[in-house]
């Protein structure tokens, strides 16, 4: 079953043009230009229910847009949206009791009043039972540890707590379908790491579906199987994260700490017969990038051992997914080429 | 569904609660009101019996009245409604299982039973001690009154929901809610009685939905509409209430086309 389907969905804003000067400004007043944005523009998914998938893109790229339609939020301007069921901006009210919305930058709690409180209200305008209600606060609450924070009012609340919060506010109604907009942006490695293995929990004991975005790449190793880059309003890749890594990864970086003055030419001649190159700021110190086709320890057996080469020190480092996406990103024009599902190697 | 309303209602009531000392002063500023009005309308009357039908006491009545219902009918849902479209806050609404501006309404209305006892009720009593206001003795007037004091905060919270949406299809609307908030005052007749107005002035006022807020329960209130009048004049104000929900809905429609939520 899918929990998701969306089909050549496009939003476009229109945004006013200002022309410049004082005769603009009074042109601006009596005839008004607009632009048209593209922010989402003829994008196509579908997520079974039960997975987690990471929407990730650079800012600007079209994430909030796409999620704030997928949730009712925003109607959009072409296209065609099911999600749990619903078309959600067309039945919105029923639509919403289904789904759970986290937006990292917003708090959906009442700013004045205490978070029990909130919880309370939130009983009452989503209709859960007083019993499920209990049931589900108490794991919550266990779970995430919020005991003391409970009484207190939301302004007093620190960012992480507020966030583990709001993740209750978001969550007491059981949705089987959860957005989570950044929703651990700011945040401290330790409630970092705490959202992430709630999150993993949380899908594997209910089945709930989630999809995220975010610009921190671990909360995507850490969670997601799937994933889908945006750039541009466009989708520029779907699929594993694992495919991803192979595909873009630039392979492993070795890199060397001489303890006497070691040229690059010599370091060079060395591995002459293999694809690798070297780089080096000084004698002391270089760096070799090793494709994924070579091994490693190819490259090591041609340096180490040499009686010419005092070796101090030598770290391996694999490319990160914060690299790849890094490159992605930069490079992003050079993969449009290439459709749906596939990321060709720049 | 249901109770989540009221709940808005009691949460409203016990915010402002909170900050009741904030009125405290409220309530000397609407006297100063009254009184500079009273002592300016005496310096008009002088010896005349009657001015646009009103006497010299009913129009202090009228005064009195009409500032004290201000009290109870203000509020901000304009600025608020605005304020969460502006910051892209209006997003959290749209992801809950409710109506956004009924929720807005209810708020309000937690906010007007805050204003109504400890606000306008002693207000009313100060100003019953300072001023020679006369009460009316007619249970009917009071009864009349009070129904159409809710319908004065309906009505001007429905103008108040208006004026807050239009920040949907301007960049800032702050001008507006000025401009609503002194054409409120002037032509509801809470500055000046409408039956004052020029001829031709106050033939556009009778067509507009102004004078439901202040004018027609103050003439109420002073007892210059009974009997029937009273069904009447509350005629007026149902009309105006069930007209205006038809561009709250419309206004309301077009928005959610037009939602471009601000701040990502």
């Amino acid at each position: 079953m899918k929990a998701i389907e969306v089909e050549h969905l496009s939003k476009i804003f229109k945004v006013q043009k200002s022309r410049g000067g004082l005769k603009g400004a009074l042109q601006d007043l009596f005839s008004r230009q607009y632009n048209e944005v593209a922010a989402v523009n003829d994008i196509s998914f579908s997520i079974p229910a039960g997975e987690i998938c990471g929407y990730i893109g650079e800012n600007g790229a079209g994430k909030s847009t796409t999620i704030k339609m997928l949730t009712g939020i925003l109607v959009p301007t072409a296209g065609k949206l099911n999600v749990g069921g619903y078309v959600p901006h067309e039945e919105r009210e029923k639509f919403v009791r289904n789904i759970g919305v986290v937006f990292g930058q917003r708090s959906q709690l009442w700013w004045d009043i205490g978070v029990i409180e909130s919880f309370g209200l939130l009983r009452k305008v989503y209709g859960v039972s007083e019993q499920d209600y209990k049931k589900r606060l108490d794991e919550l609450v266990q779970r995430l540890d919020l005991g003391d924070l409970l009484s207190r009012p939301v302004r007093k609340l620190s960012l992480g707590q507020r966030m583990r919060c709001e993740l209750v506010a978001a969550l007491l109604h059981n949705p089987s379908i959860v957005f989570l907009d950044e929703p651990t942006i700011g945040l401290d490695i330790i409630v970092k790491t705490e959202i992430r293995e709630f999150l993993k929990d949380m899908n594997r004991q209910h089945g709930t579906t989630i999809l995220l975005t975010t610009h921190d790449l671990q909360d995507i190793e850490a969670l997601c199987s799937r994933v889908i880059m945006l750039d541009e309003g466009r989708i520029i890749y779907d699929g594993g994260l694992d495919t991803l890594k192979t595909r873009w990864g630039q392979g492993t970086r070795v890199t060397f700490q001489f303890g006497t003055a070691c040229p690059l030419g010599r370091l060079q001649s060395l591995t002459s017969e293999l694809y690798v190159s070297w780089t080096a700021d000084n004698d002391l110190h270089a760096e070799v990038l090793v494709p994924a086709e070579l091994n490693v320890s190819d490259v090591l057996a041609k340096i180490v051992g040499q009686p010419d080469i005092a070796i101090t020190d030598i770290k391996i480092t694999e490319t990160t997914t914060d690299e790849i996406v890094r490159q992605i990103y930069q490079t992003g024009s050079a993969t449009k080429e290439t459709q749906g599902g596939t990321v060709s190697h720049a | 569904m249901l109770s989540a309303y009221t709940d808005f209602i009691r949460i409203r009531f016990l915010t402002m609660l909170a900050y009741r000392v904030n009125y405290y002063s409220g309530i000397l500023i609407y006297m100063l009101n009254i009184g500079v009005y009273y002592f300016t309308w005496q310096a008009i009357y002088g010896d005349r019996g009657e001015i646009g039908g009103f006497t010299a006491s009913q129009m202090t009545t009228y005064i009195a009245v009409s500032w004290m219902a201000r009290a109870f009918y203000f509020n901000n849902l304009d600025r608020e409604i605005a304020t969460d479209i502006r910051d892209g806050s209006i997003a959290i609404q749209f992801i809950r299982p409710y109506n956004y501006l009924f929720v807005k309404m209810m708020q309000g209305f937690g906010e007007g039973l805050f204003r109504f006892t400890l606000f306008m009720i002693p207000g009313m009593l100060l100003a019953l001690l300072l001023f020679p206001v006369r009460l009316p003795s007619d249970p009917i007037a009071w009864v009349g009154f009070l129904v159409m004091l809710f319908f004065s905060f309906l009505i001007n919270s429905q103008l108040n929901i208006l004026t807050g949406l239009m920040a949907f299809f301007v960049e800032n609307n702050e001008g507006i809610m000025r401009m609503k908030r002194v054409i409120v005052d002037l032509f509801s007749g809470l500055v000046i009685p409408i039956s004052l107005f020029p001829g031709w002035l106050s033939a556009i006022m009778q067509w507009l939905p102004f004078q439901a807020i202040t004018y027609l329960p103050g003439s109420v209130f002073t007892g210059r509409t009974q009997g029937t009048g009273i069904l009447e004049v509350f005629g007026i104000q149902v009309v105006w209430f069930v007209a205006l929900l038809i561009p709250i809905f419309f206004m309301w429609r077009a928005a959610r086309k037009r939602l471009f939520v601000q701040g990502g």
